[in-house]
């Protein structure tokens, strides 16, 4: 199969943060707002060098995404950023009034999202923001896989004009796409070709769906690995190609079941081309504290969890 | 600009407006509707740089006004029908299926002059001051307007955006509460205890300007004053009646979203005499 290679481990925060600074030098309407979450969002930069176009809000989440609402009818493309609880659970119904009902061309930049937060426990880790942004009319979901991508990904998300969730997180994970990338909101992306089964995997899963595309192959089986980086629009046309090539496949993300990329593949699946389908998600409970590692581990986000639920989609077939 | 008998020709003619599309359509809310009527008309007709020929959404060049309090949309259609941003004919499809006119503001259908939805209550006041930063930043010394309810401002959202307002020194912010005294349940006083907004405002380091928000001489004279920035965001309290100009109506919180019936309609018509604007 297709060699990636690691080049080290680095936060897909600060991704964000490398793409905000550079989305930031190549259109002046380009602002930041955060609820004091400079450093946490990996802003600092960004308002170093354009101290005029750093807007802190302080603790008040709600009024920033209103206040993002105003500076984008303006004309301004703001970039809101919390961590994704608090930019998505908190927010819901001004994120639903004030950017996707009123079309605004409002960036929400969401932190820190899922269980491998860490330490800080479930207060903090959203498994539940897929969810809600994707039940949002013409909200336009994009979580990256690394470093690399999250910063093309952000350099896209300020050229595309209308309401956009961009997911990140915040320990260290694998960097192995390339850097300086072209990303396009939309188009699935297929890391690995395979004939046996799909692994749809989406933000740093992609790297664990190839770890276990490895694994897999050393027992004779070709996983195809596909990265869902844009969840909402989906790409369905690639999914349903894949899935008609494999027949057969797994969903692998940092977010529960209810609402999130397993939901959204098995709504095309079941409608268009039903084919055994595995999850691997945190299914329906909260987070907790622990390293994002044991976390990873004790909820098998994996991917000694993804072989698992391949054998299980295969033996399905 | 219109001097105040003319003002107070159209704020009858709006208010005319108000008693017959909530009447209409079968729903509505007329009570804060008619205690806006006059600031609302005023502001349009004779404050606000805004011209309809040439308006567009990111407000560049113009003044802008948000509606924070979405349901009082019978008061703001009628104004800005009436100042031309629409056919005044259009009033007559207010919360029609699929009518421009939704039951509160909104803006994927494209009615001229709304630049923002409201209707869940206490967002409007933030994306005023988000707007007014954006024209900060532009270079653009050109004013946001605001409008939100007494009732609203329970809203903990409202004080957010008013820290925001004074942080980012937003003197080209003027924000006003329809101090009518009423909310749905009944006087804001007993429904969650208004307390004193006027120190509340002042301690959240805003300017507080307090004036009748039915007599147009004095109306007129505040807004004057609230233009004058000292760098500042400014909330002016307008003393308002619910229900205003008509009888049956006036003061009380009944009136928030009841639909008058046809014999009401017409008394409320005839207290409140024709215009030569017509009805629609």
């Amino acid at each position: 199969m297709k060699k990636y290679i690691d080049t080290g481990k680095k936060d897909t925060r600060s991704g964000f943060g490398a793409g905000l600074l550079e989305a930031g030098r190549r259109d002046s309407r380009v602002v930041a707002l955060t609820a004091d979450l400079k450093g946490s969002l990996k802003m600092d930069e960004f308002a170093a060098e354009f101290p005029e176009r750093f807007i802190q809000c302080g603790i008040a989440e709600a009024n920033m995404i209103g206040a993002a609402s105003g500076l984008a009818i303006a004309g301004k493309i703001p970039f809101a950023g919390s961590f994704a609880e608090f930019v998505t659970g908190r927010v819901y119904d001004q994120i639903r009034q004030e950017v996707a009902y009123g079309k605004t061309n409002v960036k929400i930049a969401s932190s820190h999202a899922g269980i491998t937060l860490g330490e800080d426990g479930a207060t903090h880790q959203t498994m539940e923001d897929i969810a809600l942004m994707r039940a949002l009319p013409g909200m336009v979901i994009v979580n990256p896989c690394d470093y690399n991508q999250t910063k093309a990904a952000t350099i896209a998300a300020a050229e595309y004009d209308g309401p956009v969730y961009l997911r990140f997180g915040r320990p260290g994970v694998p960097n192995f796409t390339p850097a300086d990338q072209e990303f396009k909101i939309g188009p699935a992306i297929i890391f690995n070709e395979g004939k046996d089964i799909t692994i749809f995997a989406t933000g740093h899963l992609v790297w664990e769906a190839l770890g276990a595309a490895e694994i897999l192959e050393a027992e004779g089986i070709s996983a195809e690995v596909v990265d869902i980086a844009t969840i909402k629009p989906l790409d369905e046309e690639a999914v349903l190609a894949s899935i008609m090539k494999t027949g057969a496949a797994v969903v692998a993300e940092e977010h529960n079941m209810a609402g999130g990329l397993g939901e959204a593949i098995s709504g095309v699946l079941a409608a268009k081309c039903p084919k055994p389908l595995e999850f691997v998600n945190g299914g329906d409970r909260f987070g907790e504290s622990g390293t994002p590692a044991a976390l990873m581990e004790a909820y098998g986000l994996n991917a000694a969890g993804i072989v698992v639920a391949v054998k299980k989609a295969l033996a399905r077939k | 600009m219109e001097n105040i008998e003319k003002l107070s020709t159209i704020a009858t003619q709006v208010r005319r407006d108000i008693v017959r599309m909530v009447n209409l359509a079968g729903s509505g809310h007329p009570g804060g509707s008619l205690s806006s009527a006059d600031v609302l008309t005023a502001l349009y007709f004779n404050v606000m740089e805004n011209d309809p020929a040439t308006w567009r959404r990111d407000a560049e060049g113009q003044d802008a006004f948000i509606l924070s309090a979405g349901h009082i949309s019978p008061v703001y259609y009628s104004v800005l029908a009436r100042r031309g941003y629409f056919p005044v004919s259009e009033l007559a499809t207010f919360r029609r299926f699929g009518a421009r006119l939704q039951g509160h503001p909104e803006v994927k259908k494209g009615l001229p002059g709304v630049f923002q939805a409201s209707g869940s209550l206490g967002q409007g006041l933030s994306v005023a001051a988000g707007l007014a930063l954006g024209k900060k930043l532009s270079g653009d010394s050109h004013k946001v307007y605001c409008l939100c309810g007494d009732g609203e401002s329970e809203e903990g959202q409202i004080w957010e955006a008013g820290m925001f307002a004074v942080h980012h020194s937003l003197g080209n912010l003027i924000a006003m509460t329809d101090w009518n005294g009423q909310q749905i349940d009944g006087p804001v006083a007993s429904v969650a205890g208004e307390g004193d907004l006027k120190a509340k405002w002042l301690a959240w380091g805003w300017r507080v300007l307090e004036a009748d928000g039915h007599d147009m001489e004095t109306i007129l004279k505040t807004f004057a004053e609230a233009k004058a920035s000292d760098g500042r965001p400014t909330m002016i309290l307008w003393k308002t009646d619910m229900g205003h100009g008509i009888g049956f109506m006036a003061g009380t919180h009944k009136w928030h979203g009841k639909v008058p019936s046809a014999d009401q309609v017409a008394e409320a018509l005839a207290e409140l005499g024709e215009t030569p604007l017509g009805d629609f």
